[in-house]
């Protein structure tokens, strides 16, 4: 894992001491909410529904069981014992005072973690795949890029008020567990003639007009991917529209200007800044990358597991992924128990995964963008005895994938922009299809939930997706379907008129039911939907 | 409070500001204002009379004036480079490091504030046109001039 | 009738004005008439509150209910955490809601 030196701390200190001084002029009257606003977003910190809400980042979601602890801690003593895990790999407390932020924040620094740019018209918090460094079809481990791009992208002086936020991701796999391609760029890193370098994707995003970011550029060199993106970003700064909040990010732009012109006027301004001396060197690649090194696994370990207990052999199937090195795995630990809240997490749970990870994953914990935790490096002797543990503490439910591993944004429970509540609609969900069988039965069924059109619930990603709109003031859900957030990226379909919170459930079974009908040999949901089309799901619905 | 400030040795300019359209229509002025929408590029023709370029921020979340300044550096402008509208004590650290070498905000800034912010942080992770080293690059002292 | 409300701006806390100041309980709300917005402003400088806002709201036999259910959620709490709401010893205190 990445450890920051003097330089990473100073800069995380100074914006500490930055922030107390702000919260002190907010305290005292000098800035008004209008000026304190901006700044305090910078640093994460919202004013939601019913208290302050912090957004913590976690760089490309890698955490040490130590910075995980300290989460938990946060919890316990700032908040009201829990966090919600976002599908931005970041993590939010919900009820915040602000004259304990900057407090908040000296505990984040302490263990090199920060809330620095996790909102605000900026550069956010580059995510990444929860699989990195440990997945079989990796070409490359993605995370030193993602961290080479966090420095580069923290406090940059041109690009804090860009027109709009910003968002990163950087994979390096075929398939994409990080939702690549709906970012405002997606880099996924390739190898050609024995190079490792990056294929850029831009103006891919959600919100009221989602969009699947298109090639940009087919290449670009580790040397020179910092050049690359001031050239993207500038041209963003300077001519994304800042007349309309609503299409003012990027994927406008380049829907607006064409694809081929953005590349033409990316590749202008590329031509100049590779001439500035902008990019690191490779050194620091290097630098960077030594601290990713695969750890030192043990050999001649067991590859077997011990099946015998029927209810581990089910999580296993589920929950465990295979890892580059065969005597371990990854395990995967859902977030999503059926009556619980998708992503929340209580101090005491976020304080067990950090133990957990200190005694059997090398000290490493990632968080997942469909908000799941995941303990990269388990030996596959341990699974039996970690598995044990989860089930004690709530957290061995099986449904990684499954329709029941439903993403939900916070909604109308804490969001102040909601139109309905998604959370509840989760539960509701998750109760009718609680029967293992028939989960299994459906196989991988993407279930995303937005509580309004700005898609914090990924709603135009899911096999399923389900949008929360205001209708006279009563909560009313439209249905989608046939998005994909994964390699094969694309957009949900309204069904039709809304429903009910119970009408929406219906409806699902309905489209469930359907799927099984139809589907061929070895078809998920996804594919029978694309052969099918949307018709005979839609006169099931409304027949 | 602040009302101007300057990180030239030389005095600031006095001359009166034109706009960008009369400046690259008439050939006698040496001090133009441009404003957020307008293109930094139209000046680099003329970057060798300039000795002042004002760049108006309309609102502290318009940060279109930190291309501006970034541009006109990049090209070699040497003349007083000043920020003036909604120009906020939080963003002259920014502005700074962008080329912005004098500020003319539209309200006077805190002086303890500004002076607070000037020294808060010792160390950048970008190279940008300030001339400051960037981290990595103290990080690598071997390759300081690359 | 219309109420103001708004956060603390020190803890964040849901308020709403009771005539006299702030109370966490929205069925202290007394009806702000014309003068909410002259309220808010006069109260934001004071730095006592952040983001006040006037709304509807119509009294009940369960007291002051804001019209939508947006600030009802406010008045309450998360309505997925009964635990955390005003009324905690209550599990059916999230319909009131509805
Ligand atoms: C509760 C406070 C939150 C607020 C006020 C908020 C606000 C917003 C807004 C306004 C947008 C639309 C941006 C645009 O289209 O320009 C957005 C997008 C998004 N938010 Fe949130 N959000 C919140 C919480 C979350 C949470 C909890 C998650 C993760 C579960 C999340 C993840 C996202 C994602 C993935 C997008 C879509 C990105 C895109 O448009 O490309 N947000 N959010
Ligand atoms: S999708 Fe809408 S309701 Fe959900 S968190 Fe985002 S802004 Fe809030």
């Amino acid at each position: 894992m990445y450890r920051y030196d003097s330089y990473d701390q100073s800069m995380v200190d100074a914006r500490v001491e930055e922030f107390r001084d702000q919260v002190q002029r907010r305290l005292s009257g000098a800035l008004t909410e209008d000026q304190f606003k901006p700044l305090r977003l910078m640093n994460g910190l919202y004013l939601q529904l019913h208290a302050y809400m912090l957004r913590v980042a976690i760089p490309y979601g890698t955490l040490s069981a130590r910075q995980m602890r300290k989460l938990g801690e946060i919890a316990a003593k700032y908040d009201r014992g829990y966090g919600h895990f976002t599908t931005r790999q970041n993590l939010q407390y919900n009820w915040i005072k602000l004259a304990d932020a900057p407090d908040i924040l000296a505990e984040l620094a302490s263990v090199e973690m920060h809330a620095i740019q996790t909102s605000g018209n900026c550069i956010r918090n580059i995510s990444s795949d929860q699989y990195a460094g440990v997945s079989p079809d990796e070409v490359t481990d993605p995370r030193p890029w993602a961290e080479l791009l966090r420095q580069w992208s923290s406090f940059h002086p041109e690009f804090t008020y860009l027109p709009r936020k910003f968002k990163i991701a950087v994979i390096a796999s075929d398939e994409d567990r990080a939702a690549m391609r709906l970012h405002d760029i997606g880099l996924k890193l390739v190898e050609r003639d024995g190079r490792i370098g990056a294929e850029v994707y831009a103006g891919g995003g959600m919100g009221r007009t989602p969009m699947v970011a298109p090639l940009i550029r087919d290449f670009v060199s580790e040397d020179e991917i910092v050049s690359y993106l001031e050239a993207c970003l500038r041209v963003y700064n300077r001519y994304g529209r800042r007349d309309n909040k609503y299409k003012a990010r990027i994927k406008i732009l380049v829907h607006e200007l064409g694809v081929e012109e953005y590349k033409r006027q990316v590749e202008e301004e590329f031509a100049h800044m590779r001439t500035l001396g902008l990019n690191p060197p490779v050194e620091e690649l290097d630098r960077i990358r030594a601290f990713f090194a695969p750890p030192a696994y043990e050999s001649d370990l067991s590859e077997d597991i011990d099946r015998s207990d029927p209810a581990f052999a089910l999580w296993v199937d589920r929950q465990v992924a295979a890892h580059k090195a065969p005597s371990y795995a990854i395990v995967n630990i859902s977030l999503k128990p059926l009556t619980g809240i998708p992503g929340d997490a209580s101090a005491e749970q976020i304080e067990l995964v950090a133990s957990l990870a200190d005694q059997y994953s090398l000290d490493e914990i990632r968080v997942t963008h469909a908000q799941n935790l995941v303990l990269p490096h388990v030996k596959k002797a341990d699974l039996y005895a970690i598995w044990q543990k989860l089930d004690e503490a709530g957290l061995a439910e099986a449904n990684l994938d499954l329709i029941t591993d439903i993403i939900a944004c916070p909604g109308l429970d804490y969001c102040a922009l909601a139109n309905a509540r998604s959370i509840p609609l989760a539960q509701k969900i998750a109760q009718r299809f609680a029967n293992a069988e028939r989960q299994a039965e459906l196989g991988e069924l993407k279930l995303k939930i937005s509580g309004c059109i700005n898609a914090c619930g990924h709603h135009h990603a899911g096999h399923i997706g389900i949008l929360g709109v205001d209708r006279k003031g009563v909560e009313n859900f439209q249905l989608l379907l046939g998005g994909s957030g994964a390699g094969d990226a694309s957009l949900g379909q309204i069904t039709g008129p809304g429903f009910s919170e119970d009408g929406v459930v219906d409806a699902i079974e309905k489209v469930t039911d359907i799927y099984l009908a139809e589907r061929t040999q070895g078809e998920r949901f996804l594919d029978t939907y694309r052969r099918i089309g949307m018709k005979p799901f839609k006169e099931a619905i409304y027949g | 409070m602040v009302e101007f400030l300057s990180f030239r040795e030389d005095d600031a300019t006095q001359e009166p500001t034109v706009t960008v359209e009369a400046f690259t229509g008439q050939s006698n002025s040496t001090a133009v204002r441009i404003e957020a929408s307008e293109d930094a590029r139209e000046l680099l023709p003329h970057l060798g009379r300039l000795s002042l370029v004002e760049v108006n921020f309309p609102a502290f979340g318009d940060g279109r004036g930190y291309s501006a300044a970034r541009i006109l550096r990049e090209a070699g402008y040497g003349g007083e480079l000043r920020a003036v509208g909604d120009v906020l004590v939080d963003q002259i650290v920014a502005m700074r490091r962008c080329g912005f070498d004098s500020f003319h905000p539209a309200k006077a800034l805190d002086d303890a504030a500004v002076e607070r912010a000037l020294t808060r942080y010792a160390n950048a992770y970008q190279k940008s046109v300030d001339g400051r080293a960037p981290i990595w690059a103290k990080r690598h002292p071997e390759n300081l001039d690359g | 009738m219309k109420i103001l409300t708004g956060n603390d701006l020190v803890s964040g806390d849901v308020i709403w004005w009771a005539g006299d100041g702030w109370s966490r309980q929205v069925g202290d709300s007394v009806d702000v008439g014309q003068s909410g917005d002259d309220l808010a402003r006069t109260e934001e400088a004071a730095l006592r509150v952040v983001g006040a806002y006037v709304i509807d709201a119509t009294v009940t036999e369960d007291g002051v209910r804001p019209a939508h259910i947006k600030d009802r959620i406010r008045a309450l709490g998360p309505t997925v955490r009964p635990d955390l709401t005003l009324k905690p010893n209550d599990a059916d205190t999230g319909n009131w809601v509805i």
